[in-house]
């Protein structure tokens, strides 16, 4: 059997997608095409992309801008907030500079009062998100959803049409159907390629604004990926883990490689940016599409809901459907929702599944990389 | 005659066992200096002979020693070791230089859980060596210095607090022995809180350099509830198990 040594080139161009975008989004702009900045898995891209909006994530995953954003934010804080907080003051980041209108949600806590301040010098829009999946919660998500574009309307002097909402519905299931498609080759055993460059891709692929040309790259890639695989080519037989939790780009990205520099491989993300923010399409042909995007989104499991069943059941399918071996719950620190989860998902692993189940608390700073991979070489050994 | 022989290269001492597959041929320990794959190599040449078939490495320091055959993580080595001195336990609580763990064990003694704590001294063994400087007390004599002492309350976690609240507590006429109690039990309480997250079962052993103090398995006795146990040669416990997990690839 061979090992992959070196992969596509085509991965190298997803992994440095977020940085040639800076340019990219530079050109749009001069094009005079709209620019929306946003936070969320929750937020409804179909509704900037359907004015032809490029549509640009603005959460921020380098200690980088955290002293700057010290200086008003507690530090005791998750360092998604502070990061994403300080890159807007500091405009250090390019997408928050050309953003002309920044959305956030009610989401936590620290991001929903960041946001108070964050409207004191940027252009930014709040959409209220419910704090449960109930009838009533996905009424109000679908009336601030008409909300939402009504404000673009505005903002933009243009008009939003329904025809131009299914089309982006459309557009936006293709990505998902081939995004889902390419890693849905982590099912395979041994596993055809490592968590960090799967991530890469579908982390990049947020940022590539040609959505059409994203499907076309990705079904490229992963007929590459499959036929190497057939060739033999793959990584040699590994424990299989499922990352869940906080969002794990960038600076706690670290937490994947201590996992794969120690002898795992990560074969399913359940996060923002992994499966739970691809996974479940949105009916284009539901009679009612705003009904269709709310109830599509407001489904997404993350842990500001109360209760959050979506993301034990998704969590459940993966570790079925990708045969992992245990799970690695993320939680980025003070992120209390995330945290306090982690009772109920540590028992709902060990009991449903009978799994390893391992937490751990971290930020995006390299301070705790020698004690994550004695964690992580010592989960994979009780492995 | 083939001996194993293993290494913990932790952050306060490095220590070294030789093992023949049913004894403990030889142990040393010596500080762990500002320049570990010194001190590393130190206990290597000491121990080493070419009677050694196989070498593990443990520890902060594991991947610091070329000749090693393999490395393997603290909590294995310290799981395998406590399992080796005493057969009967469930789980194992170490408290080390710089952090402490605790390690769930199934009946057959693999680890089947752990936890680590938090990247800061608190609730370890810096921790009491700090305050035992403030103090100015020698480590080595805690177990006579406490004797008879009524403990205080040391209120905070963070060393560098509890350094202050100790310098206060003196300023206040309070006795130093009473105030070195306080920080045993400061300690063990954290630990055991700490422990308890994993759903412990069985008698518990004691490892890290604290353990050769009869009055932490004491106190960390009444805060977990459950007995206790340790050994004189607790502190090798890592060092024990890398031994055992070394002699194991050699048969």
């Amino acid at each position: 059997m061979e090992l992959i040594k070196e992969l596509p080139e085509v991965f190298e161009d997803f992994a440095e997608q977020r940085k040639n975008s800076f340019l990219a989004v530079k050109e749009l702009k001069d094009q005079g095409v709209p620019v929306v900045g946003v936070f969320c898995t929750y937020l409804p891209q179909e509704i900037p992309a359907a004015m032809g909006a490029a549509v640009v994530g603005l959460c921020s995953t380098s200690d980088e801008t955290i002293p700057e954003a010290e200086k008003e934010l507690p530090r005791n804080l998750c360092p998604l907030i502070k990061s994403s907080y300080g890159f807007a003051k500091t405009d250090k980041c390019p997408f928050f500079y050309f953003s002309d209108l920044i959305v956030g949600e009610t989401t936590c806590d620290g991001k929903k009062k960041m946001y108070e301040q964050l409207g004191e010098f940027k252009p930014v829009h709040v959409m209220e998100l419910p704090n449960s999946q109930s009838e009533d919660g996905l009424q109000m998500y679908k009336n601030e959803i008409i909300r939402f574009q009504k404000v673009l309307e505005e903002k933009f002097g243009i008009t939003i049409t329904e025809e131009d909402i299914r089309r982006a519905t459309h557009l936006r299931n293709e990505e998902r159907k081939a995004l889902k498609a390419f890693y849905e080759l982590m099912k395979l055993d041994p596993a055809p390629m490592k968590g960090q460059d799967l991530f890469q891709i579908l982390y990049g692929s947020t940022f590539k604004f040609d959505k059409e040309k994203v499907v076309s790259e990705i079904n490229a890639i992963r007929e590459k990926v499959e036929s190497e695989y057939k060739e033999g080519k793959c990584l040699d037989k590994r424990p299989r883990i499922l990352v869940t939790g906080s969002p794990v780009a960038g600076g706690a990205m670290k937490v994947v490689k201590a996992i794969e520099d120690n002898g795992g491989v990560v074969v399913a993300f359940e996060n923002c940016g992994g499966a739970r923010s691809i996974e479940a399409l949105v009916d284009e042909d539901a009679p009612d599409i705003y009904q269709a995007l709310a109830s599509r989104y407001l489904s997404l499991g993350c842990s500001c809901m109360s209760p959050n069943p979506n993301r034990y059941r998704l969590m459940g399918e993966l570790i079925e459907d990708y045969k992992a071996d245990a799970v690695v719950d993320v939680v980025l620190q003070a992120c209390h929702t995330y945290n306090v989860e982690t009772m109920g998902i540590k028992k709902y692993v060990k009991e449903q599944y009978g799994i390893p189940y391992m937490s751990l608390e971290t930020d995006y700073s390299t301070g705790d990389i020698g004690q994550l991979n004695t964690r992580m070489a010592a989960f994979i050994e009780m492995l | 005659m083939l001996y194993s022989l293993g290494i913990d290269s932790g952050s306060t001492t490095t220590k070294g066992v030789l093992y023949d597959g049913k004894n403990v041929l030889r142990m040393e320990m010596i500080p762990t200096t500002a320049c570990p794959q010194q001190s590393i190599r130190q206990i290597y040449e000491a121990l080493w002979s070419e009677n050694v078939g196989y070498t593990v490495t443990t520890g902060y320091g594991r991947e610091l020693l070329t000749e090693a055959d393999k490395k393997v993580t603290e909590i294995t080595c310290h799981a395998r070791g406590a399992a080796f001195l005493n057969p009967g336990i469930g789980a194992v609580v170490d408290i080390g230089g710089q952090d402490s763990k605790a390690i769930l064990l199934d009946r057959d003694l693999n680890v089947i859980d752990f936890l680590m704590n938090d990247k800061c001294a608190a609730g370890t063994g810096r921790f009491v060596e700090v305050m035992m400087r403030t103090l100015e007390r020698p480590v080595a004599e805690m177990d006579d210095f406490v004797a008879g002492c009524k403990p205080l309350n040391i209120s905070s976690m963070c060393t560098v607090f509890a350094e202050s609240e100790i310098v206060s507590l003196l300023a206040k006429g309070e006795n130093p022995g009473d105030i070195a109690l306080g920080v045993i039990h400061s300690v063990c309480r954290r630990t055991a809180i700490f422990a308890q997250r994993l759903k412990l079962e069985g008698d518990i052993f004691f490892s890290g350099g604290l353990s050769r103090f009869r009055i932490f398995s004491e106190v960390l006795e009444q805060y977990l509830n459950r007995p206790v146990y340790t050994s004189p040669a607790a502190q090798y416990a890592g060092a024990l198990g890398a031994a055992v997990i070394g002699y194991r690839k050699l048969i």
